[in-house]
Formats: C-alpha cells, structure tokens, sequence
C-alpha cells in the first residue's frame, strides 16, 4: 500500500459488505418468511435482491426478513423502506419483478405502483 | 469479499469467551451450513460489546437484535427462527434489569446501558472483527495516518494533540500532547514510542477489551506518535495474562506489515516505523513507567527515580514517549475529527471520554464509555442498572489500589480528573467497584493494601516496610483488636509514605485507607471502640444470635459442627458464642430465618 488511494479502494470494497453493522440510515427491503412466504416464493426473490444490491454496487441497502404479517393470499409480500418515508408495500413478488423495483424504487425514489399492495386492491 | 444479507456478531471478548462464545461460533456456522445459508448470512467474531453481564452476546444485523446469555443449545433456534424465517427468538432477547424493557423494538444504541454512552476509544469493539484489517479500514481505519504523514507536519500533529485537551488515561491525567512535545524536543538518533498496556488494577479491564477488540486502532496511533516524536521504533509492553490481547495484537501486527501499514517507507512518504511486543509477568510495578522500561530491557522491573524522565532519558537510554492503551485508543479520531470536535466532548478541563469497567455490587457488570463531567449518579444508576437484590448502595470504588472511596452523598459529583482527586479519589486507570451496604469498608481498605504490600517491589523503605506496618494495624482493626490511636496512627504513616516513597505505587497505596477513613471514620470507630461491625462483614466481630422467630425445630443444633446450640424441642434455642466456629451452617439450615449475624 502506498497511497491514500489504495487505502480508500480497500475500504470502499469492505464498507459496502459491513454497512449494516452502522446504525445508520439505509433503505431497507423487508420480506415476509414465515411458512405462508416461503411455499409462495420469497428465498428465490430474496436472493434476487442480494443478486442485484450486489450488481449495482448499492451501499446502504439492507435485505432483511420478517414473519407472517397475515395476508397470505398475497405472498410473497415485502415492504421497502426508504429512510424518512412511509413503507411501501409489494404483492405476489416474482423474481424478475425485482430489478424493477431496485432501480426505480430503491435508486430513484418513484415507487413501482403496479406493483404494490394498493394497485390490487383498488 | 461475497456480500452478505445478515451478520451475526458474536463476542469474543474475554468476558463471554469464558462464557463459551468460541463454541457458539462454531454451532453457528455448523447450522448456518446445514440449512444452506452459509453464503447468506456471515459469522463474525468481534470485541467487546461492553456488557458482560449479558454475555455471551450475540447480535444480529441488518434488524440489531441483541440476544443476551446465548447458549449453545439456542443457536440451533435462532438459525431456523430468525435467519431462515425471520422470527425473532424473544426469549432470548435482552430485557433491561431496571425498566424491564424488551430490546425487541428499540435499536442498540436505545438500550438503558448503551443510551447514555458515547464510544470514542471503544467505537469499533463489537462492531468490527478485529482480526480482520479490512474491516477496521472500512471503519476509516489508517486515515489518521496516512493524513498526517502526507498533509501533517510533526508539530502539526502535536499541536493537534494538545488542542485536544487529551490527558493520560492510565490513571494521572498528563496531557498527552505534552508529553509528545518534550520527547520531540529531545534530540537522538533513535527514539521509542511505547504503548503501555500493563493494566493491572483490580477490577479493570478496558485495556484489555479494547486490545481485543480494535487492536489495529492502537498501531494506528502508535505511528502517528512515532512521526510526531520522531521514533521509528515502538514497543507495546502488555501482561502475559491477556492471551486474547496478545494472539489478536500479533496478527494486527502482521496484517500492518503486510499492507505496508508498519515497516519502511510507510505511504512513500519516507517514514519508518515497526511495533514490537513485550509480555510482562504480571508485576503490578511495572505499570510504573520506568520500571515498565528496565522490564522491557530485560531487567528486574523497578522503578528509577525521575528525572531524567523517558522523554530524556527513557527505553535503552534514549528518549522515549509512554501512552496507555486507552489514551492512543483516541488519537486517530483526533486527528481525523480535530481537536474541536474532541474538546466539544466532555468538560474544559477533562475533554473527551472515560472508559470504565463497571464491577462489584452493579446490575450491568461491563465495560461502558462516557463523556467527561458525566454524573456518578448516571453511571451508577442509569448505564449500571443499580444495585442488585434491593440492596443500598455504600460507596464506589474508583481507581483501583491507588484511588479512594467516594460515598453515596457525593454521588452527584461530575466524573473528571480534577473533581476525583479533590474528593480524595482519584480517576485512577478506570476501574470501578461498586459496593453497598453489605461491604465493611475497613475491610475494603485492607484488601487493597494487602494488595500493594504484595506488589511493592521492595527498592525503597517507605513503600515496603511502611505499607506493611499500615495493613498489619487493618488487620488488627478487623480482627478486633484495635486501639484507640489506631486512626491517627494510619494517617501519620499514610502522609509520611505519600511523601517519600519512590514511585506511583507507594505514594498512592495509602489512598484507598485515607479516603476511607474521611468519609466511614465512624467505622472505624465502631470496629475498635465498639468492637462491632456495622456492615456485619468482619468475621471476628460477630455473634450468630437465634432471635424468638425460633420454632425449636432442633435442626441447626443437629446440623451445627462444634455442638454449640443447645435448646429443648419446640423450645427457643441459644447459640454458645464463646464455642461458635461462625461456619454460617445454622444460618443455611435454618427454614424460619431466625438465626442473625450482629
């Protein structure tokens, strides 16, 4: 190591994988396991996040996983939570729905409303 | 490095791995891997997390969740609760001693223990895994550095220092960036910078914790001192008795080689600087800073009158800086954040943080790290839960076999060098016993003069005959066989040993009988007038007596080894005092509660 340059490079690399352990603000995507969750779907969707928290390079993000909340005609269901902002919840979550809502939601903001549990119930 | 949804961080500090955290990780990772989420969820062994009293700990990022007094049984339930499903283990989870608040809801830093403290010195124990350099580097690891090697002169450095207000965490409060100063003004070829982490207090261990926990920080710091004084050699002098502190600092040691961090031409800048280790024997003496240097060298550790102080005249003759391990545990955050940021912390004459190691008659036995100026009151009774079993809190001990007594009626009083050591206490290294009503507090003085006359070393008169003539009078105290004159006379030799002795140990070792004697003279009294203990303490003074709660069911005469209670059946019975051996069996056997120590 000779330059500030090369200590930084190390310390983007290992941020990003020990982010969580800060207690600071990050979005955060909530996945429903219990039972109802996991016969429906959610691990393959869950990875799915990992797969793509990981592609983008996102700090600040953490995937993490919640029990029955008792609407399990709609699983897999999760929540993302942006910091300061209401939960937004998504329904019947598939797979490739998940790059979608990582790019438009989680980066930019703007909530994918077709997919959340407001569109199905209008 | 693959990323990971969930961390689990297990303790692995001394405290819990006594508890049995090392096979927590082990179960960990052998469930982890039967379930398949091994590539999911990592296992992380870090410092300490400051409350031992919970240990073993675990916690489980991204949620927090803090499991407290995990066992290895548990693990198998909080794999395939928590991390497959994502049920957290309430049974496990950590409830408050004091407002009985489940930890389920809150965040970490919300808890009773950990709300009213501020992590300087300890910021990454229980964060990072300190054997990786990685991750202390994530944490803004090594920016000290190589900030002041490339944009920081010495002197800049120095001044830094001593803007901050540091002053020595071992125990007298000299400012830091003074002591950096002289030993730059010092001219040689060759300087050291030693780290000093011979803590040998009783009680405490924040040294050592933070040695386990964020070895690498103190590296860090000791080549930022060694560019500031101009040393290109440091030593770290640390007790054989931390195996942990020494196996993690070795492997820091080889990780900063490593990377370039420690050695030659550190960041291109032209400086060299290597750490080197010295295990000590566990001589409470070579705390002492220059018998800490002849141990280093090789020689017996005794100390050498001052001056020539090290600055001058130090580790192998050369001019040499000495810091305790939790004073070089603030430097890089110094120099990262500014002197402002660290004097906005703390009060003007005491900046920054205090570390202590909370133990004795206390709730939340552990390590807690505040602000400066913080009340007694706050540690004692917020971060410390207060005092188990219902029991009246008496008095806190603070600064080990150096510090004095401070009584429940200066509880008030803000923790800082200046107003420790006007109550007769002293901020000492920062161990803290906490006692109540049941500790005798004559007693309590000589215990911690039977320590110093086990480790004067012997060099000069004061210390080694003087402290022993002082316990010997304790020892009488206690035993009932005290006389009147007996208080003046500790004080008489209590103020000539103060005087004369050579080092820090003698000349503080009659403290601990002074502040006791200003603030429970009266117990002393009772012991020698009365030949009575009012804390009920001291064997030799107490009659086991059977009050009339005595059914004369005949089960302690029966039970009592020396045959010394007599009674009819259903009849009261009396204990025989002149033939009492005081085993305490009567009182064990008793099921009415009527047999009483007084």
């Amino acid at each position: 190591m000779k330059s500030l340059a090369d200590l930084e490079a190390i310390r983007k690399r290992t941020l990003e994988n020990i982010n969580m352990r800060k207690d600071e603000d990050a979005a955060r995507v909530v996945i429903g396991m219990a039972t109802c969750g996991i016969a429906a779907g959610a691990r393959p969707v869950m990875l799915a996040f990992m797969d793509e928290i990981k592609k983008r390079n996102l700090q600040h993000v953490t995937v993490s996983q919640t029990g029955c909340v008792g609407m399990c005609r709609y699983e897999p269901m999760l929540d993302v939570i942006l910091p300061g902002q209401e939960k937004v919840t998504y329904i019947h979550v598939k797979p490739e729905m998940v790059p979608r809502i990582v790019a438009e939601h989680i980066v930019n903001g703007h909530p994918v409303t077709e997919y959340t549990i407001g569109a199905a119930e209008d | 490095m693959e990323l990971y949804r969930s961390h689990v961080l297990v303790c692995g500090g001394t405290g819990c791995s006594s508890s049995g955290s090392a096979n927590l990780i082990e179960r960990f990772e052998q469930q982890l891997k039967e379930k398949g989420l091994e590539n999911e969820v990592k296992v992380v062994r870090t410092g300490c997390f400051g409350l031992c009293e919970a240990g073993p700990v675990v916690i489980v990022y991204p949620e927090g969740t803090f499991y407290s007094r995990v066992k290895v049984d548990d693990v198998d339930e909080i794999v395939s609760e928590h991390l497959l499903k994502g049920r957290k283990v309430q049974r496990l989870i950590y409830v408050d001693h004091k407002t009985k608040e489940s930890s389920a809801q809150k965040s970490l830093a919300e808890i009773g223990f950990y709300k009213q403290q501020q992590r300087v010195a300890l910021r990454n124990c229980g964060v990072i895994d300190p054997e990786n350099i990685d991750e202390y580097i994530a944490f803004d690891g090594y920016r000290a550095l190589a900030k002041a090697l490339t944009e920081m002169t010495p002197e800049q450095v120095i001044k830094e220092v001593l803007d901050s207000g540091l002053r020595g965490r071992g125990g007298a409060g000299f400012p830091t960036g003074k002591k950096w100063q002289f030993a730059r003004a010092s001219k040689a070829e060759q300087k050291y910078f030693v780290c000093n982490a011979d803590e040998g207090d009783p009680g405490a261990f924040m040294d050592r914790s933070l040695l386990e926990g964020d070895p690498h920080a103190i590296l860090e710091a000791m080549a930022i001192g060694g560019y500031a004084i101009g040393a290109s050699e440091g030593w770290i002098y640390v007790r054989a008795e931390y195996p942990i502190a020494v196996k993690r600092l070795e492997k820091a040691i080889a990780q900063a080689r490593d990377y370039g961090l420690l050695g030659e031409n550190i960041f291109d800048t032209g400086f060299n600087f290597d750490i080197h280790i010295r295990l000590g024997a566990g001589a409470f003496v070579c705390g002492e800073e220059t018998a800490l240097m002849a141990s280093i060298e090789g020689r017996r550790g005794e100390p050498k009158p001052k001056p020539p102080f090290p600055a001058v005249k130090g580790l192998f003759e050369s001019p040499t800086n000495i810091n305790n391990v939790e004073t070089l545990g603030n430097i890089a955050q110094i120099i990262l954040k500014g002197a402002d940021w660290f004097k906005s912390i703390g009060t003007p004459a005491s900046t920054g943080t205090k570390v202590f190691a909370l133990g004795g008659k206390i709730n939340n036995t552990g390590l807690v790290e505040i602000p400066m100026g913080t009340p007694l009151r706050t540690i004692i009774e917020d971060i410390g839960g207060g005092i188990p079993n219902g029991k009246k809190f008496k008095a806190v001990q603070t600064g080990g076999p150096s510090g004095g007594c401070i009584p429940a009626s200066l509880l008030d009083i803000p923790v800082e060098y200046d107003t420790l050591t006007s109550v007769g206490a002293m901020m000492g290294s920062g161990g803290m016993i906490v006692m109540d009503e049941d500790n005798c507090m004559v007693d309590i003085a000589r215990f911690f003069l039977d320590f110093t006359v086990d480790e004067s070393c012997g060099k000069c008169t004061p210390c080694r005959v003087g402290t022993r003539r002082m316990l010997e009078i304790l020892q009488r105290i206690t035993e009932g066989k005290g006389e009147e004159g007996d208080i003046e006379k500790l004080e008489e030799l209590a103020e000539s040993i103060k005087s004369s002795a050579l080092c820090g140990l003698g000349q503080t070792a009659p403290n601990p009988v002074l502040s006791t004697i200003k603030f429970f003279r009266d117990e002393y009294e009772a012991h020698i007038r009365e030949k009575r203990c009012p804390a009920h303490h001291c064997q030799a003074l107490l009659n086991y007596v059977i009050t009339d709660k005595c059914r004369g069911c005949t089960a302690c005469a029966r039970k009592c080894p020396v045959g010394c209670i007599s009674g009819e059946l259903k009849g009261q019975h009396v204990i025989d005092t002149s033939k009492c051996i005081k085993c305490g069996t009567c009182i064990a056997t008793c099921k009415f509660g009527a047999i009483i120590k007084e």
